[in-house]
């Protein structure tokens, strides 16, 4: 017999006496009651909470925000659907900052990545109570490996995209997309659980709102 | 595939690897409680940790309509385990996942070692995982010839020193500063000498250590924190960025899980997702969480594979009350608030699960007649901490009692001769069954009063007794027992009936 079979039939005959599958009682809060600028203040106090750096701007300083919180950068990696209008500011800086694009014609190697200073992507979603960002492998966001070599992640986030708890932004999202939900930058608490900020992923993660 | 039962009804197969305490638990307990350093460790740990969480608990009115949830989640995935993961493997191999069961330890370590083979590397990086801990993956695949690189920063620190995790979710919780950063020079190649203790130098040295071997690594191993039947999707829960170095770089994947670790739908991430990282570290969501299902072309491992573990876990199904155990989220929660695991520390517990959850966790998969697993039900104080902590409400302390009765059950029917306390019983027996029998025995007391002695404390009762005054004094006994006094002052004839008390006595 196939150990598949086997482990099922051990399983079969655990379940014998053929428990009943209990109702599942759903009384948690599953929608939003704050309105957006609540929302906005929360998620900004949650994601400085991690450590991250908060910037809250109208959409239209998108690009010039960019282009200063660049300005001491000499390469860049974004994923190849990033709006091109937040990149405007940065392109004219031509000369000072390198732009590289991963896309699925033209995929960086692990060695290009080690080799940027930043990584400019968007986001699909933001939970304001866990101040969690949701990135879901759609071209805006790029692969999952953009975001995780380079030592330090931009985020840029619409303010619309803000919800207030978690199971909003769980209905928001395709399960089979390849998700990483970000909340602060890379940290631990294994030493005498005194949490430190930067391990293994990016140890500085800004995130620009766009209101 | 069908879900017709082929064959008879089965006994249930018990688990090997590292569940098995190889001591019984008091005789381990007794050598950790004199580790003064490892004491002080830990209770700065658990009490800090204890802190965070109920702070972070505290914030949210809906924590208990969420414990009720995720309990009810997970006894409807244990009653539904057949057709779930029936619907987890379909979904996950549609999407290029391959899927390998293994009945126990050994099996399976069989199968991530031919899957490594194949892909011609001879080493590999890892996420920490509770599975591949259990089985004792790390050590089989040395004998191979495979060098398994942990990456997590607590399980590099063990793995450094050649010791072994005393905690699920903080491995190295029983170590400070100091003692790490003396590991890290002892052990660490290039490390810088002048290394401080100060822990963000240390979680730079870790990085700078591990980041070439990210970079260049071909093949990762992880465990699961859940599987979600609906859509096939794994979940890894960590903080570092480990973890998605793992789970994005190599070209190949292969991760370990348990059979229960099934959720049915991705909507049940929402309850978990809430429950996990607050229980666990105290914080409102950890740094990082990574989704993937099967192989998504062009992003991350293009060779994926899963193990499906049994290793006991079917026994443990098929325990009524003690199933219930394999709810556990690993939060580790239990832990953090058992006065026992405070004082001794993991490692007292033998098993890769140690505290509480190890307590019931471990004998149900191996069996309580297994080793010496038959002290771990005893390792507690029946306190009820772990059940109010836990977010999946396992009643730990009523399988806990289950077991102790189980373990009882196991050694009826032996011969043996009798212990002190099966006299005592005796003893005791005959003296509660009469009234005379008892004032008998009474008429001893201004005896205890001489053995206490002028400051009127016992400090040491013999034979079995001795255990219970190791730490403590009893008090000397009164010169008279009630009934003595009531003979005395309801002498026949006298006023004093019932209903009525005589002056200064009242009750």
């Amino acid at each position: 017999m196939s150990a598949r079979d086997e482990v099922m039939n051990r399983i079969k005959s655990a379940l014998r006496d053929a428990p009943v599958a209990p109702e599942i009682p759903r009384n948690y809060r599953r929608d939003s009651h704050m309105g957006a600028g609540q929302r906005l203040d929360l998620l900004v106090d949650r994601l400085v909470d991690y450590k991250a750096n908060v910037f809250v701007v109208p959409a239209a300083d998108a690009s010039a925000k960019l282009a200063e919180l660049l300005a001491g950068s000499s390469s860049i990696v974004v994923p190849h659907g990033l709006p091109e209008s937040w990149l405007a500011a940065v392109k004219n800086d031509a000369g000072t900052v390198r732009l590289q694009v991963d896309s699925p014609e033209r995929r960086l190697t692990v060695e290009e990545l080690d080799a940027v200073d930043a990584v400019v992507t968007a986001a699909a979603v933001a939970v304001a109570e866990t101040g969690t960002i949701m990135l879901d492998g759609s071209p805006s966001q790029g692969r999952r490996v953009i975001s995780l070599v380079p030592d330090r992640h931009i985020c840029l986030l619409l303010a619309q995209d803000i919800v207030e708890v978690l199971p909003e932004a769980i209905a928001r999202l395709e399960p089979t997309s390849p998700q990483t939900w970000i909340s602060g930058p890379s940290a631990t608490s294994d030493i005498e659980l005194e949490r430190v900020e930067g391990v293994h992923g990016p140890r500085t993660l800004d995130v620009v709102i766009l209101n | 595939m069908s879900n017709t039962f082929l064959g008879m009804p089965s006994l249930p197969v018990f688990g090997s690897g590292n569940l098995n305490a190889t001591e019984p638990f008091p005789k381990a307990a007794r050598r950790e409680l004199a580790n003064t350093q490892l004491r002080a460790n830990l209770g700065h740990a658990t009490a800090t940790i204890r802190d965070k969480r109920l702070k972070v608990v505290a914030e949210l009115p809906d924590w208990e309509d969420m414990r009720d949830s995720g309990s009810a989640i997970k006894d409807a995935t244990m009653a539904n385990l057949p057709a779930l993961l029936e619907q987890f493997e379909a979904n996950f191999t549609v999407r290029g996942g391959v899927i390998h069961w293994a009945r126990d330890a050994q099996e399976a370590n069989e199968i991530v070692t031919a899957l490594i083979q194949a892909t011609g590397e001879s080493e590999v990086v890892k996420v920490k995982s509770m599975a591949t801990q259990e089985i004792g993956l790390n050590e089989y695949l040395q004998e191979q010839g495979i060098a398994a690189y942990e990456t997590d920063l607590a399980e590099l620190i063990v793995q450094l020193d050649h010791d072994k995790p005393s905690h699920i979710l903080v491995p190295a919780i029983h170590k400070n500063r100091s003692q790490i950063r003396e590991i890290f020079l002892r052990e660490m190649v290039d490390v810088d000498p002048g290394l401080s203790d100060d822990p963000a130098r240390l979680a730079e040295a870790a990085r700078k250590h591990l980041r070439k071997k990210f970079l260049s690594a071909k093949v990762a191993v992880s465990g699961a924190n859940f599987g979600l039947a609906e859509t096939g999707t794994l979940t890894v829960v960590e903080s570092e960025g480990n973890g998605r170095m793992c789970l994005t770089l190599p070209e190949t994947l292969i991760t370990v899980m348990g059979i229960e670790k099934l959720l049915p739908s991705f909507t049940d991430l929402e309850v978990f997702m809430q429950l996990l990282p607050r229980s666990s570290t105290g914080e409102r969501m950890n740094p990082y969480t990574s989704l993937w299902t099967g192989v998504t072309p062009g992003d991350g491992p293009q060779n994926v594979h899963l193990v499906m573990l049994d290793n006991g876990r079917t026994a443990a199904l098929a325990d009524k009350m003690g199933r219930t155990a394999l709810n556990c989220i690993r939060c580790s929660a239990c832990m953090n608030v058992c006065p026992v695991y405070e004082r001794t520390g993991g490692h007292a517990y033998g098993s890769t699960y140690p505290g509480p959850i190890g307590a019931i966790l471990s004998p149900l998969m191996t069996g309580i007649t297994s080793e010496e697993n038959n002290s771990l039900p005893y390792a507690s104080s029946l306190c009820g901490a772990c059940y109010d902590a836990c977010p999946v409400k396992i009643n730990i302390p009523e399988v806990l009692v289950h077991l102790r009765g189980e373990d009882v059950d196991s050694t009826r029917g032996k011969v043996k001769v009798p212990t002190q306390m099966d006299l005592m019983m005796k003893g005791a027996q005959w003296a509660f069954s009469s009234g005379s029998h008892l004032n008998l025995l009474e008429k001893g007391l201004p005896l205890g009063k001489l053995v206490a002695g002028r400051n009127k404390v016992i400090k040491k009762l013999p034979g079995i007794a001795a255990g219970w005054t190791q730490s403590r004094d009893i008090p000397a006994p009164p010169s008279q027992s009630f009934r003595q006094w009531w003979a005395k002052e309801h002498k026949p004839g006298s006023a004093v009936g019932p209903g009525t008390t005589t002056e200064g006595e009242q009750a």
